[in-house]
């Protein structure tokens, strides 16, 4: 057994209201670069719908993820490490920027500079990548609360692979949203596509990052990932992908997007898992499987056997612990109401979705019945063929059973918490028809209705006594993007190596601690770090220069 | 033998080696940030899809002849009984379909990258300094090839451009061999020395990281976050990670 650590997220669909502030939030702090203007490491799609890039899911088009061999093991859809090499020069399965869509600004000066005129100047809107003007005919979220109506929506890949007539009854139906980041999955395809190595799974926390030094733009990471989620930025030619915000969570704060979610309906944990039973696991025969095979590969921190094995592993007592209040183990093993996207891509991915039971009970209530009752749910849930077989295509390689389960859990919690909230007694009989006792839908709907901040986030803080490497991890300095301060060498600007910023912190500190003068006291090396500044005497660099041979 | 010999053929090739080697050096120290193929398939793929392939497995085939050629004595073909006749059919007619190849891809994607709005934005001036010194440097190979063996009566560059080339990494350069080579022969030599001269400072580095390592690594990579990363700068002299 080799033991390791994954962060995971679980996200809650029955509360998301697609205001994408998670995907606005996420944008504001990690692809408002150009180059990036495309990127959109956390996205919010409304299914039905084609998703972005456009149609990704068509993995018959994409050819992302892994499939099976004729000998039943693992290969990457796209071909293997031979087929890579040789279509490397021109990759044929890379997204074209269309596929996003061709960023844009708007000509705002115009508005100004246009001399007066009968008609009123217009903004109109250029191409990002040509500078051109240019039409804007698609964008992230088109096709956004069914935007398009069933022109656009019957290009959904998940909903061509259901019937014709199940097709229209379902548009007359359904609707919902689906907020998707990087899967940090535990058999990353995209890793394993990078010619250069440049991809990686971190061992402790296993979050799926890109070292920027490293990567050389082969772009067949795009290709591996089936769910689109490693962008290419086409000004500096390397791939970038969701971090899981790595920079907070170290610090035990959740993810930009965890974070702003307004229907907080995100929850992030720990999960412990057998590293060496995961290509056993990515390659049973039928896809329906999958579902139970990823939670087979996930230990239960509680077993004794794995605490040791754990310890073994030199994962931190503290760690263990987080392992043990996950709310994500709780939500997949214990209330069963946590499901994967597509574990038919065989990538064992890591963020979880919770089914939304809503769409149900707007059909119910919709036709007069009551939406809460739980003999009308659990029937509604039974006879709604459409939503369940939609939601078992994304969740479980199209097997509704476990789909089915976790909507009749969350109906049970429904109606037994009503009852609860009219001041009626508790009907055991409710949670039974589920296998769960009274207590069990209490513990649910505590965790997924009032949980506070550190419940739904319970993230262990990365290591002190590896505090030495936090702030110049892989991806190094914040200060080392083109042009910026730390970019400084014997050879201009862009070249050489900034001083570590805790190598600077250290030194300007202890000659300030150390220094008994005033006048010594600017002694900064020409610049000033205000989160230093202590507020004695005026450091040169606090205020721009004057010319003192005037006075 | 004279000054301007001894300028060409053996001060030049040294100093492009030199900057060639410290060039690349000093970017892989200092710039892999900016190490890379900068690829445009983003913006445009149809004739990607066919100017690419055709001039990097076009130069490919050239890289090898030109080491077939440059660097194999003449004597240790003849040892393996291939005589002058039967090598310089086999060169002239891989090395002019190769060629022209390779100049094919090259016009055509020298024409998209003119021609396809996005592409040609994100061109620099350092791109097109590249352009114009590699399409010089396969033009005039391609001439000197084509006029030498396919119209002429064929030049046996094995007795004198190949010995002055391995006179060069023998440090016992001789610019005597050089100095009768044809004329276009020689250009092309100088446009290739000034190629080598700029490679460090241009997105061509990419070719020195080609992946071969990808057939044999594991598809799963694991690092951990203590590790020192490959790639990032090492820690200052004292204040390495205790261990």
């Amino acid at each position: 057994m080799r033991l390791m650590a994954q962060l995971a997220m679980v996200m809650n669909l029955d509360k998301c209201i697609g205001c994408h502030t998670c995907s606005v939030t996420c944008k504001q702090a990690w692809t408002n670069r150009a180059g990036v203007e495309y990127v959109w490491f956390n996205n919010v799609e409304t299914r039905p719908g084609q998703g972005y890039p456009r149609t990704y899911q068509d993995q018959d088009k994409w050819k992302g993820g892994w499939e099976l061999n004729r000998r039943g093991r693992l290969r990457l859809k796209a071909g293997g490490r031979l087929k890579k090499l040789f279509t490397i020069f021109a990759n044929p399965l890379m997204p074209s920027i269309q596929d996003y869509y061709e960023p844009w600004t708007y000509d705002y000066d115009r508005l100004f500079s246009a001399p007066a005129s009968e008609d009123t100047p217009v903004a109109r809107p250029k191409s990002l990548i040509t500078g051109k003007n240019t039409k804007i005919t698609w964008s992230a979220n088109w096709d956004d609360n069914l935007a398009g109506g069933p022109e656009l929506t019957s290009a959904d890949p998940v909903l061509r692979k259901l019937s014709d007539q199940v097709k229209l009854e379902f548009e007359q139906a359904f609707m919902f949203y689906l907020p998707r980041i990087c899967e940090h999955c535990l058999n990353p395809s995209c890793v394993a596509s990078c010619p250069s190595g440049a991809m990686y799974k971190r061992s402790e926390d296993g979050i799926v990052l890109v070292d920027q030094d490293r990567c050389r733009g082969w772009r067949m990471c795009v290709t591996g990932c089936p769910y689109k989620k490693v962008y290419f930025n086409h000004r500096t030619g390397k791939a970038e992908k969701c971090t899981f915000c790595y920079p907070r969570v170290e610090v035990g704060i959740p993810t930009v997007c965890s974070e702003t979610c307004v229907g907080r309906l995100r929850y992030l944990g720990l999960l412990l898992y057998d590293a060496d039973r995961v290509a056993e696991a990515a390659s049973v025969p039928d896809e329906k499987d999958l579902y139970e095979a990823q939670k087979s590969v996930l230990l239960d921190p509680h077993d004794p056997e794995v605490i040791a094995a754990a310890r073994t592993a030199g994962i931190p007592e503290d760690w263990l612990e987080a392992a043990r209040n996950s709310p994500i183990h709780k939500l997949i093993f214990e209330y069963g109401v946590a499901l994967p996207l597509h574990p038919e891509y065989r990538t064992m991915p890591m963020v979880w979705y919770i089914p939304p039971l809503s769409p149900v009970v707007d059909v119910l209530a919709n036709t007069g019945h009551d939406g809460e009752d739980a003999g009308n749910l659990f029937g509604a849930i039974d006879a709604l063929r459409i939503p369940i077989g939609y939601l078992a295509e994304l969740f479980t390689a199209g097997d509704p059973e476990p789909v089915r389960a976790a909507l009749r859990r969350l109906a049970a919690m429904r109606s037994y918490m009503r009852r609860l909230n009219l001041g009626q007694d508790p009907d055991e009989s409710i949670a039974a028809a589920v296998g769960m006792s009274g207590g069990q839908v209490e513990g649910m709907h505590r965790l997924l209705a009032l949980a506070p901040y550190d419940e739904r986030y319970v993230i262990p803080k990365a290591h002190a006594e590896q505090g030495a490497q936090l702030e110049e991890t892989a991806t190094g300095c914040s200060l080392d993007y083109d042009g910026g301060p730390g970019m400084n060498g014997p050879f201009g600007e862009a070249s050489g190596m900034p001083a570590p910023m805790a190598v600077e912190n250290f030194h300007a500190l202890r000659e300030r601690q150390a220094g008994d003068d005033l006048e010594d006291a600017g002694e900064l090396r020409g610049r000033v770090n205000l989160l230093n500044w202590d507020g004695k005497g005026t450091p040169d660099g606090l205020f721009p220069k004057r010319n003192r041979d005037k006075s | 033998m004279n000054a301007l010999d001894v300028l060409l053929w053996v001060v030049a090739p040294y100093v492009a080696l030199t900057v060639f080697v410290l060039g690349h050096m000093w970017r892989y120290r200092y710039d892999k940030f900016g190490w890379t193929t900068r690829s445009s398939q983003m913006y445009e793929s149809r004739l990607l899809r066919i100017g690419s392939p055709l001039f990097h497995f076009g130069i490919l085939v050239v890289l090898l002849g030109h080491i077939g050629g440059l660097v194999i004595p003449k004597s240790w073909t003849e040892a393996v009984g291939v005589s002058e006749e039967a090598y310089h059919a086999g060169a002239v007619v891989l090395g002019t379909i190769a060629g022209i190849a390779t100049l094919g891809g090259l016009a055509i994607l020298i024409y998209r990258r003119r021609t396809v709005g996005p592409v040609f934005t994100a061109t620099t001036r350092n791109d097109k300094l590249m352009y114009a010194v590699l399409s010089v440097t396969i033009v005039l190979g391609l001439a000197a090839t084509v006029v030498a063996n396919v119209v002429g009566t064929g030049y046996d560059y094995r007795t004198t451009i190949s010995p002055w080339f391995r006179s060069i990494f023998s440090f016992s350069p001789d610019p005597a061999l050089m100095a009768g080579a044809p004329i276009l022969f020689q250009l092309h030599a100088l446009s290739a020395l000034l190629l080598f001269a700029i490679w460090p400072f241009t997105r061509l580095v990419h070719m020195l990281t080609a992946p071969i390592g990808y057939l044999t690594r594991p598809y799963i990579v694991y690092r951990s976050r203590a590790d020192q990363p490959t790639g990032a700068r090492t820690p200052r002299r004292g204040w390495e990670p205790s261990r």
